[in-house]
């Protein structure tokens, strides 16, 4: 079972970023996937958050109990949600948009330049998309192929050459890093 | 009969459960949505917006919860089937038309995504404490149905049981859902039209000069006709007699409120559905209803694990309340454990049945959440360790409570 975080402020794309994982889980990869999204106020330009439950069997409890993994697209979000990240759980971010402090227990953070890489791609606004591609690479929660059938339904027709070369971006960069990681240092 | 192939959405979704709600009552043959629009419900008025036109579905936003459940007798009268929306306060302002709509046994549909009250309450976090208000909101003797889904695939296809029911007994169904399952995305399928079935209205379709619009039929069900069609129709909320006209006199209140009473509890067996597991040798059977039953398998499970002997019953229909299972499990299980979102409401229905055979135990919660299944395993588990007989309902006190209490939040001694 993995439980998921997707924090940032209202405008990134937190909660489609929810639905789009969740939706490559549940209807691609044959998983169970639960999405509830934060409402209010902070849903409509403030911090803005969903989450996410990606199991095996069907979703009982429906909320996070323990976050595996921290999604930060803003330092808000970060701040705001880096307390209920598990001691063994995986940080991603965007690097410059989150500044995270000193890690904590076991947690393995990710860093990568999402915003920036969309702005080089044209828009800035796939950005989560981009996360999304280095999300599905570091975690392997869902299927890169399960992704990429799940982006199409999600996003505007006219948006969907973009976005799927948001994910291919933010992916090749997430397998860059975990090539990295394993090289002897 | 099957559902006509261009209500239905045919495919696989990943929806909220609101938006599955309204798929279902397209699907079901909806066409007239009226409502005032509501946190947390408003997804649902959305869906209807977005993919009504498509199917020749109308909404129209009215202009308050009053105007909206009177346009939709309004329109059940006209012919077609309609269903309203709300939550909070806008369920509380709809009381008086739904007894009317019982009083003229208005086949409607009314769905409640319940949230935290009372008053404005939490508008954005869930809550079930409307459920006595949906069986006794309204003045008066009557019975109505009340269905409690627990996911978005559930709020399709309970939300067509739900007009397939107000259709075959004449009366207001009401989907006491609530904030968690409508705003919870799920896998959703719907499937092709011929896969679901439709009850279709009782019309009636004998000679006019014989029509009595209500006359029931050996079920206690009158047939019904539609505004326009020749067919004499009178209709009031005063006690009336067979051809609708108002009648005062002891007798005929009697028949009358004595045969929309009955229509429903005599045809219980028919209506209820409940999901029971494992209770045939159970020590505790857990009872509960919607999101808090979805919940409460997992706080079984953990009990399990333990060694307990736990069972399960799910409320899927609220009302009308299942008395006989109750009474039938009584004599054998030691207690009920009843984790509900409020604080204790169908509780006091089980406690009821059981007439002092078996414990029964509250888990309440406040709303703006839903329980921590460690709450119910360790209900559970106290549960079945009680030897003596408790009379009333005993409250669990959960982790929150116990943090609440704490923090020296109690009545003055």
């Amino acid at each position: 079972m993995a439980e998921i975080r997707f924090a940032g402020y209202g405008g990134q794309g937190i909660i489609r970023s929810g639905i789009i994982v969740g939706r490559a889980a549940s209807i691609y990869d044959d998983k169970f996937s639960t999405m509830s999204q934060s409402f209010g106020p902070e849903a409509r330009g403030g911090a803005c958050s969903s989450q996410l439950v990606v199991s095996e069997s069907k979703v009982l409890y429906p909320y996070l109990t323990a976050a595996g993994i921290l999604v930060a697209m803003s330092q808000a979000g970060y701040d705001k949600f880096e307390p209920e990240l598990s001691e063994k759980g995986l940080l991603l971010y965007d690097e410059d948009l989150v500044k995270p402090k000193a890690s904590r227990g076991n947690i393995t953070p990710f860093a990568i330049p999402a915003t920036r890489f969309a702005e080089q791609l044209g828009k800035k606004i796939v950005a989560n998309v981009v996360i999304l591609g280095f999300f599905t690479a570091i975690t392997k929660v869902v299927t890169y192929e399960s992704m990429k059938k799940a982006i199409p339904d999600s996003v505007p027709e006219k948006a969907i050459d973009l976005n799927l070369k948001a994910f291919e971006r933010g992916y090749n960069f997430g397998l860059e890093v975990l090539k990295k990681q394993k090289e002897p240092q | 009969m099957k559902a006509n192939p261009t209500d239905v959405l045919t495919g696989i979704y990943y929806i909220d459960g609101d938006v599955a709600a309204g798929y279902g009552a397209l699907a079901a043959g909806c066409k007239l949505v009226a409502g005032y629009p509501i946190t947390p419900s408003t997804e649902a008025f959305e869906a209807m917006c977005r993919k009504g036109p498509q199917v020749g579905t109308v909404f129209i936003q009215m202009e308050d919860e009053f105007g909206s459940i009177s346009a939709v007798l309004g329109a059940v009268w006209s012919g077609v089937k309609s269903m309203t929306i709300t939550s909070g306060p806008g369920y509380s302002l709809m009381m008086e038309s739904i007894g009317f709509g019982a009083m003229l046994e208005t086949p409607f549909v009314l769905l409640n995504i319940q949230r935290g009250g009372p008053s404005t309450g939490v508008p954005t976090k869930t809550g079930q404490a409307d459920m006595m208000q949906s069986r006794w909101g309204s003045h008066g003797d009557y019975e109505l149905i009340a269905i409690s889904p627990d996911s978005p695939q559930e709020m399709f296809d309970y939300t067509i049981k739900a007009f397939n029911l107000a259709e075959k007994y004449r009366c207001p169904v009401m989907i006491m859902s609530d904030e968690c399952v409508g705003h919870m995305t799920e896998k959703v399928v719907i499937p092709e039209a011929d896969k679901i079935e439709i009850e279709p209205r009782r019309f009636y379709k004998g000679p006019p000069e014989e029509y009595l619009p209500f006359s029931p039929d050996p079920d206690l069900v009158p047939k019904i006709a539609k505004a326009g069609d020749g067919l004499g129709l009178y209709i009031t909320g005063r006690v009336h007699d067979e051809r609708g006209y108002p009648v005062k006199n002891e007798e005929f209140k009697a028949k009358y409120v004595r045969r929309l009473v009955d229509k429903i509890r005599l045809n219980k067996d028919k209506i209820i559905e409940l999901k029971e597991e494992s209770t045939d040798d159970a020590d505790v059977v857990v009872v509960s209803y919607g999101i808090s039953s979805r919940v409460a398998v997992k706080g079984v499970e953990i009990a399990r694990q333990k060694g307990i002997k736990v069972g399960a019953l799910r409320l899927v229909t609220v009302w009308p309340f299942p008395d006989e299972k109750i009474i039938d499990l009584a004599k054998k299980v030691k207690a009920f454990v009843v984790p509900e979102i409020n604080y204790g409401q169908i509780v006091f229905d089980v406690a009821r049945c059981c007439h002092g055979q078996a414990n029964v135990v509250l888990i309440p919660h406040g709303g703006a959440g839903v329980h921590n299944p460690l709450d119910i395993s360790d209900a559970i588990e106290s549960a079945a360790k009680e030897d003596k007989k408790i009379e009333g309902v005993v409250e669990f006190k959960t982790r929150l409570e116990k943090i609440v209490f704490e923090r020296g939040l109690k009545l003055k001694e």
